[in-house]
């Protein structure tokens, strides 16, 4: 009860960020950066995989909740072994994760080697770390050879990576404030819920099934853990496939 | 006598939710979140309109949020009066939207 009160809360917290980033995407659409065009990376493969990453984060998280799922089942069922062994994966599954964002992280912030450009007529050239050499628009339109040289060499600026007031992305810092703020703060409820398991974990280890002969506290800790992968859920459209 | 009759009722509602998830259940759900995924995935590289994508993949996030919110917080199985003091709140967010996207057009006419 109390903790559906909670979630009710931290949900309009969310609500209003990801209306906030809605609002000033839809204001600023025609510099807005294609997700399509910015998470591309992938482990272990040199070649643009757009979404495959995010898919798997997304893969991971669900597979976690449904291993919470269980667990809140042993639990009621009062079977320790069981809740035990169900909670462990979902803690594996959070540390899983949280990995993974910090990978995302990493390559969000450090970028490519040439980064982009902001040429001398004011417009915004990214490069490919792919095809040396090229440049190319928000609109679609490319550049290649001596023309792109020589756009380089007259650039005003050269942006390499992303932080809070430029990337390489976009003509806009917005895109890496919402990035860092949205999944930052959904990072961060990942990482208290691993806590919250792993304190749940050793609860249920030292024997509060048994005495408390109730399994409330798995049952609430679940119910955080279920939220977090809800919000997830709306983060993975809004953010990388819209 | 009214405690009592509550504590029989939350009992069987206790039960059903019990009965209600099993595991062949949590694991339907989760093939259902799963192919949902894979199936925006796979969508977002065709060359269907952008308009269309986004209102499907809007759709279809409504879609997941009910089997996270109804079968794995089991709030399907409440209390009638509970699933609306959830859910209620959310007319808000809604009412939320429709300013921000409001303003946010408004934004739009605002040069810089």
């Amino acid at each position: 009860m109390y903790m559906w009160i909670f979630l009710i809360s931290d949900a309009f917290t969310f609500s209003s960020l990801i209306i906030a980033y809605g609002a000033l995407r839809h204001r600023f659409a025609d510099i807005w950066p294609d997700p399509d065009l910015v998470f591309t990376h992938f482990p272990f493969i040199h070649a643009h995989v757009p979404l495959m990453y995010v898919g798997l984060m997304t893969f991971i998280l669900i597979m976690s909740s449904v291993t919470m799922v269980l667990a809140v089942d042993a639990g009621h069922r009062l079977k320790k072994a069981a809740t035990l062994k169900w909670l462990g994966w979902t803690i594996v599954g959070g540390f899983l994760f949280l990995g993974s964002q910090a990978w995302e992280w990493y390559h969000f912030i450090k970028g490519s080697p040439e980064g982009a450009y902001v040429l001398a007529d004011g417009r915004f050239a990214r490069t490919d770390y792919l095809e040396p050499g090229i440049l190319f628009f928000n609109d679609g339109t490319r550049v290649v050879g001596a023309e792109a040289e020589a756009l380089k060499a007259t650039a005003v600026k050269n942006i390499i990576g992303a932080n809070l007031k430029e990337n390489e992305y976009g003509n806009t810092p917005l895109f890496g404030d919402f990035f860092f703020f949205i999944t930052g703060f959904h990072g961060f409820h990942v990482f208290s819920g691993v806590v919250l398991n792993i304190i749940v974990f050793i609860m249920v280890w030292r024997g509060v099934l048994e005495r408390k002969k109730d399994y409330e506290l798995v049952e609430k800790v679940g119910l955080y853990w279920h939220f977090v992968d809800l919000v997830w859920v709306f983060v993975f459209t809004f953010f990388y496939l819209v | 006598m009214t405690d009592m009759h509550h504590e029989v009722v939350s009992h069987a509602s206790e039960e059903k939710a019990h009965s209600a998830l099993n595991t062949k259940t949590i694991w339907k759900v989760f093939w259902i979140l799963l192919l949902v995924t894979v199936f925006e995935v796979a969508i977002s590289f065709t060359a269907i309109p952008k308009v269309v994508l986004i209102w499907t993949f809007i759709a279809l996030t409504i879609v997941k949020s009910y089997y996270i919110v109804g079968y794995f917080m089991h709030l399907k199985f409440e209390e009638v009066p509970f699933q609306w003091t959830v859910l209620l709140p959310f007319v808000l967010i809604v009412y939320l939207i429709f300013i921000a996207l409001y303003e946010g057009t408004a934004l739009g006419l605002i040069p810089g």
